[in-house]
């Protein structure tokens, strides 16, 4: 019985002839990503923006401009209130006011939930979150550390198991990767909130993961075979093919079922891994290899061939 | 012949052993359940058991069974979250003041499961429903506080010690500046203060000495940066101290009061879901008083209840001989009260080598403390803690707003001399007592106030939702996973389904051993796991199909494919597992759930894809002398 198999064996396609026309494609996504962020900002969530948003549900459909006033009439200016679902569930939001401290400025759902709630239409709180505007730059800055200390990690180690030539053209994959998932989120406005952040951070785990499969074929048959190295790269490319598509085709499923069936409060993250997975996918086949022709990454055999240590390492695998 | 050591067989069946051993306690379900604590002195025995099952039967709430735990805490068990709810609102008016009324989740899992550790995993807020809050203590409140104090010491220095002076002042963030009057000499000043003020003044302890210098007539005061690190420590650890006897009170099971940063404070209250009155208990007021203690014996005036006109009777936080907290007679004059409280700190009295608590008052303390120990020596001396919880009660369909006061006696003890601002309280029982008088004695004082920077509510229907749609998740992750591997590679697909299940279980295994909270974030990171474990394998089986292209038998190719996979693999891992670190260090709360559940996964993967699918493989094709191929 012949195996199943997405691709022929011995597939060859010439992905590094098109590298310049490649990478001129992801650097203009990745600066249109940069431009969104810079130009048109995140629609960030409270967990970043500070203030208070209340989710409740009445026992029949609720009156929308009765709760507003309502809640005009009890301090709360400039709240934003929406009905969702089948029209029983109400959201309330409600910002910080300007210049006031975090301790007067927390409001409590339970003062939200009496303004909006009447005695013929009884309200409970399903979920109500309230936070003060210094807790979400923390947050903020806390992501950028994160950044700042996998990007690192990685050179570290990449440095340490491949070349630094390898470490470099990972590190601007993945950050590629990074930048065009968070691009995305500014671009369509879909809300960023804690866990699009936690959704975002491991799209460089799986970035890096791909990148790394293809650079470790791409070192094995450096010392293996006799051609140059666009050849060297063109060749591991196709040889980690079909493992690339069913692994992020794999990847891709189970965040699907987290997008589908998780509920609301997963569906920013599984979208963010989603769209991480597809960029991570195809830069790790058009960006990272194509980086290792060019400029000062260019690698040649030499880079990997006399490294008594990678010798040692390669001897002590099983 | 495939080879394959039978040691790692003898490791791979253990490890399959254990994890499904540390799984196991999730399958039980939780038995919802009303939890009831002895306050002050109050017995759990036969007799509460007797009321407890009487009133619950009076007001036909159904229980499973009613037992004494081994910390002396009753549980009942009930069969359903309505029954449990019933059951607290019967309970909580029969049993009244005396014990604490609280909901919990009672675990069912055999008692040979938690001998030997197992435990299932605690469910996050969000899948459970309650509140967190996440309070900061204002350091610049503290520190101005304790400012003022040191400013009030170098004043009565001065004064006491005739050096006239124009001002004290505080400067900037950490000094204080002495203006003399012209004429008085700075540096006797100087010397003076840097011989008398020490870190940890009144208690005259160790402590780091302030840095003193003369500018002209100016004598400037450095406070040391320990001693300040110290006062907002000590702030946090009151706040802390305090947050946790108020949590008691309200009857919560499991709650997590943690200390996050310098200054932050994190309260998670499981199930509890009137936030309103939560917040209005954390944010209670606490205070102290110093009063005399009234000749008489105290028993007597509680049976008899003839009091001596000048006092009332108060209740000693320790039970007596029988059980019951003890009365004692108290003046109703205040000597000093918390407000006047600066400082109390545990150490060791140089004199006679006992625990003691050495406490400072502010200026007007002080003096009123001089005055009244001034005329008697010899006799005793109280001190109460005081709470007052703010509280509403519904009565007639209305809201009446009531505050509810805890007066205890936390200590009394001989005056052994006149004393004013700083004295000491010598001879405690033990340096563990020293050091919770001390803390009690802060938490009396004004405590820095905190806020409220964050406060996250989840109902328990969104909990119950939010477990739903994690399984549901789960499920069909898992679903399509097992598929698509069953249908692309067939044989090697069983292994490799075998294998990410085998995940499945040591992922849930190590984070119920671990203690780690199950979020939302955490279910989905599981669930990510599936994509990683995947991966390992993905790359084993596509090195397998390629060698045996290359023109390599079966048996050949199944170890060249696994040696050469598993390079790729750990450098493949532990560059994700980079990313996972980075999150769990700089995330928090769904961030960190998320993140645990990711590194345990990437672990768990490397060794079911490397050594346990290998072992399988090697199981159903190491000793087929004839193999032709592989159901690959």
């Amino acid at each position: 019985m012949k195996p199943f198999n997405v691709f022929p064996y011995d597939s060859n396609f010439n992905f590094m002839r098109m590298r310049w026309v490649s990478l001129a494609i992801a650097a203009l996504i990745m600066f249109a990503a940069i431009g969104a962020m810079v130009f048109k900002g995140f629609n960030f969530a409270l967990d970043f923006t500070g203030g208070t948003v209340t989710e409740l549900r009445f026992e029949k459909p609720v009156d929308v401009d009765g709760v507003r006033s309502r809640l005009e009439a009890a301090g709360y200016q400039s709240a934003q209130v929406q009905t969702f679902g089948t029209g029983n569930d109400l959201l309330v939001r409600l910002q910080p006011k300007a210049g006031a401290t975090t301790g007067q400025s927390s409001v409590t759902a339970d003062d939200v939930l009496k303004a909006a709630t009447t005695p013929d239409n009884r309200g409970t709180i399903v979920k109500s979150d309230f936070v003060g505007a210094q807790v979400g730059s923390e947050l903020a800055w806390n992501g950028l550390y994160a950044l700042l200390f996998v990007v690192l990690g990685f050179l570290i180690y990449i440095s340490f198991r491949f070349e630094w030539k390898f470490a470099v053209a990972a590190i601007i994959t993945t950050l590629h990767d990074v930048v065009i998932v968070a691009g995305w989120f500014a671009f369509t406005g879909h809300e960023f909130d804690l866990t699009v952040l936690a959704g975002v951070l491991s799209v460089m785990g799986y970035s890096i993961n791909d990148t790394i499969v293809v650079f470790d074929r791409v070192r094995e048959n450096f010392r293996g075979m006799r051609t140059g190295p666009v050849d060297v790269l063109n060749k591991s490319i196709n040889q980690t093919l079909s493992r690339t598509v069913i692994t992020s085709f794999v990847a891709f499923l189970t965040v699907l079922a987290l997008y589908l069936y998780g509920g609301g409060s997963l569906k920013g993250m599984a979208e963010a891994q989603m769209i991480g997975i597809v960029i991570g996918t195809l830069s790790s086949i058009f960006v990272a290899c194509p980086l290792l022709t060019i400029w000062f990454l260019k690698v040649s055999k030499q880079d990997l061939m006399p490294k008594a240590r990678d010798e040692a390492a390669l001897a002590r695998r099983p | 012949m495939l080879e394959y050591a039978r040691w790692k067989y003898f490791i791979v069946l253990i490890v399959v052993l254990l994890s499904g051993l540390y799984a196991l306690p999730n399958v039980f379900p939780q038995d919802p359940s009303v939890q009831i604590t002895a306050n002050r002195g109050a017995a759990v025995d036969a007799a509460l058991k007797g009321r407890v099952d009487a009133a619950l039967k009076k007001a036909g709430v159904a229980s499973k069974a009613i037992e004494v735990q081994k910390d002396g805490d009753m549980l009942v068990r009930l069969n359903d979250i309505n029954a449990q709810g019933r059951a607290a609102d019967v309970l909580r008016p029969e049993l009244g003041n005396n014990y604490v009324v609280a909901l919990n989740l009672a675990s069912t899992v055999p008692a040979w499961l938690g001998a030997i550790g197992a435990k299932p995993m605690l469910l996050g807020l969000d899948l459970q429903g309650g509140v967190h809050f996440l309070m900061e203590v204002d350091r610049k409140a503290a520190l101005d506080k304790r400012f003022e104090a040191y400013a009030e010491d170098l004043r009565v220095l001065l004064r006491d010690n005739r050096i006239r002076y124009e001002s004290v002042e505080r400067r900037g963030q950490d000094r204080l500046v002495a203006t003399l009057a012209p004429g008085a000499d700075a540096d006797k000043a100087r010397i003076l203060i840097s011989t008398n003020m020490t870190s940890s003044a009144g208690g005259g302890l160790g402590g780091a000495r302030f840095q003193t210098e003369v500018v002209g007539n100016q004598v400037l005061v450095q406070v040391p940066e320990s001693e300040i690190r110290q006062i907002t420590a000590n702030a946090i650890e009151q706040n802390i101290g305090t947050l946790r006897n108020r949590i008691n009170e309200l009857g919560v099971a499991e709650p997590i009061i943690q200390r996050q940063g310098s200054d932050r404070v994190v309260v998670q209250l499981p199930g509890v879901q009137d936030t309103a009155q939560a917040k209005r208990i954390l944010g209670a007021t606490a205070t102290l008083e110093y009063r005399a203690v009234v000749d008489g014996n105290p028993y007597d005036a509680v049976a008899s209840g003839s009091v001596p006109p000048e006092a009332r009777i108060y209740y000693r936080k320790e039970p007596g001989v029988d059980g019951k907290p003890m009365p004692i007679l108290l003046n109703k004059r205040v000597i000093a009260t918390g407000e006047q409280l600066v400082d109390a700190r545990s150490g060791f009295d140089s004199q006679s080598g006992t625990p003691m608590v050495s406490v400072t008052l502010n200026g007007i303390g002080g003096q009123r403390m001089l005055d009244f120990t001034s005329n008697n020596v010899g006799k005793q001396m109280a001190v109460v803690y005081i709470e007052r919880i703010p509280q509403v009660t519904t009565v007639d369909g209305k809201e009446v707003r009531s505050t509810r006061t805890n007066e205890q006696v936390i200590n009394a003890a001989t005056i052994q001399g006149v004393f004013g601002k700083n004295f000491q309280t010598t001879g405690l029982e033990s340096p563990k007592f020293a050091a919770d008088l001390a803390l009690q004695l802060r938490a009396g004082a004004l405590a820095a106030p905190m806020d409220f920077v964050e406060e996250r509510i989840v109902g328990p229907s969104l909990g119950a939702e939010n477990v739903e749609r994690g399984r549901t998740a789960i499920l069909y992750s898992f679903g399509f996973v097992l598929i698509f591997f069953l249908v692309y590679y067939r044989m090697f697909g069983l292994i490799t389904n075998i294998a990410v299940l085998l995940n499945l279980l040591m992922v849930v295994a190590v984070m119920s051993f671990l203690g780690a909270t199950l979020t939302l974030p955490g279910l989905a990171g599981i669930a990510l796991t599936v994509g990683m474990s995947v991966d390992a394998n993905v790359l084993i089986n596509e090195r397998i199909r390629e060698e045996l292209r290359a023109g390599l038998p079966p048996q050949a190719a199944i170890s060249t494919g696994y040696d050469r996979a598993s390079g790729t693999i750990l450098d493949a891992n532990v560059t994700a597992l980079l990313a996972g670190v980075a999150l769990f260090a700089f995330g928090t709360g769904p961030v960190k759930g998320f993140a645990v559940s990711l590194i345990a996964g990437i672990l768990t993967s490397m060794y079911t894809a490397v050594s346990v699918s290998r072992a399988m493989a090697t199981l159903i094709y190491g000793r087929r002398r004839k193999l032709k191929s592989l159901a690959i």
